[in-house]
């Protein structure tokens, strides 16, 4: 590797203490969602609080525990239109037709 | 002319240095992790469309042992995503002993989710009568997505086990650099990430419907 590499890995961002905080936030609201399954909420409520949580978590394992949050803003621009294809998959294609079949199927 | 020829050298897109401002090997591994996110997703999404679409699909998922057991691996991937941050970080310090510690702290974590998540496959295959391939509920297709995505994820776990086995030797006998570390730990992260999904879409879900 180059010297110009070496120099510019320098690793700001990411204290000790700062990960034991990320992983009690990510225990916690795994313990949420854990209650959250057996709350009497409804089913979409639920959903969309789980699915919620997941990517908060996600957002968190991301940003700190992998240090994206200080990479430099090219590489996750680079990085995220996955995350956008995979939401539009989810939501817009996939979610909407299962439904429509399941209801298809009852009557 | 000399000035607009150093502006072009400058430009990391024109090749005056690297767009992205790090090393060929964590370039790659996100590239790896973007795909494998992909097929995760869609692991994921053929089995939310089958279980929404299918009227009478099997939750065998009952809170002793399957969700009392997967939120403990849950406990257990999440703890070891933070012996490896703390390994990845001992690295950059130049602590080499500490950072063979913490990855072995890791391992362990990734070891008790493989033997819990057996576990729990063997109670849902000997007591709940569930096998890839049929079910007591005449829904073969849940046998064949639940096991073929935790199976996936299972696989994952136990691969970065040996990948980081083999980092934790090669650090120990003053091997490998900062870099690698951080690879591996990008790689064990992202396994993390993946099972932050299945554990709800999968086994918490199944609570309720």
């Amino acid at each position: 590797m180059s010297d110009h590499a070496e120099a510019v890995a320098e690793h700001v961002g990411g204290t000790t203490q700062s990960f034991i905080y990320i992983w009690i936030a990510l225990l916690v609201m795994t313990g949420v969602e854990v209650l959250l399954a057996y709350e009497q909420v409804p089913v979409l409520i639920m959903l969309t609080a789980l699915l919620g949580l997941s990517i908060v978590k996600a957002a968190l394992i991301i940003a700190y525990f992998m240090h994206l949050k200080f990479e430099k803003l090219s590489l996750f621009l680079t990085l995220f239109p996955m995350l956008v294809l995979c939401i539009i998959l989810m939501l817009i294609i996939f979610m909407p037709d299962s439904l429509r079949s399941l209801n298809m199927r009852v009557q | 002319m000399s000035e607009a020829k150093a502006a072009t050298m400058d430009s990391v897109w024109q090749g005056g240095g690297s767009p992205y401002a790090i090393g060929s090997k964590k370039f790659g591994m996100w590239l790896f992790i973007i795909s494998d996110a992909l097929t995760f997703s869609a692991l994921l999404v053929a089995y939310t469309y089958l279980r929404l679409s299918t009227p009478n699909w099997p939750t065998p998922f009952h809170f002793s042992p399957s969700i009392i057991f997967s939120s403990v691996m849950t406990f257990c991937l999440l703890s070891s995503s933070l012996t490896m941050v703390m390994a990845v970080h001992a690295m950059n310090h130049g602590n080499r002993k500490a950072t063979v510690g913490w990855i072995l702290a890791t391992i362990v974590g990734g070891l008790a989710f493989v033997v819990l998540h057996i576990s729990e496959w063997l109670n849902l295959i000997n007591h709940e009568h569930v096998t890839p391939f049929g079910n007591e509920w005449g829904v073969p297709l849940f046998g064949g997505t639940f096991f073929a995505l935790t199976g996936l994820h299972m696989t994952h776990v136990i691969i970065g086990v040996i990948y980081l086995g083999i980092i934790a030797f090669a650090v120990g006998r003053g091997k490998f650099k900062y870099e690698d570390v951080e690879v591996s730990g990008l790689y064990w992260h992202f396994v993390d990430l993946v099972w932050m999904f299945i554990f709800p879409l999968v086994y918490l879900m199944s609570a309720k419907i």
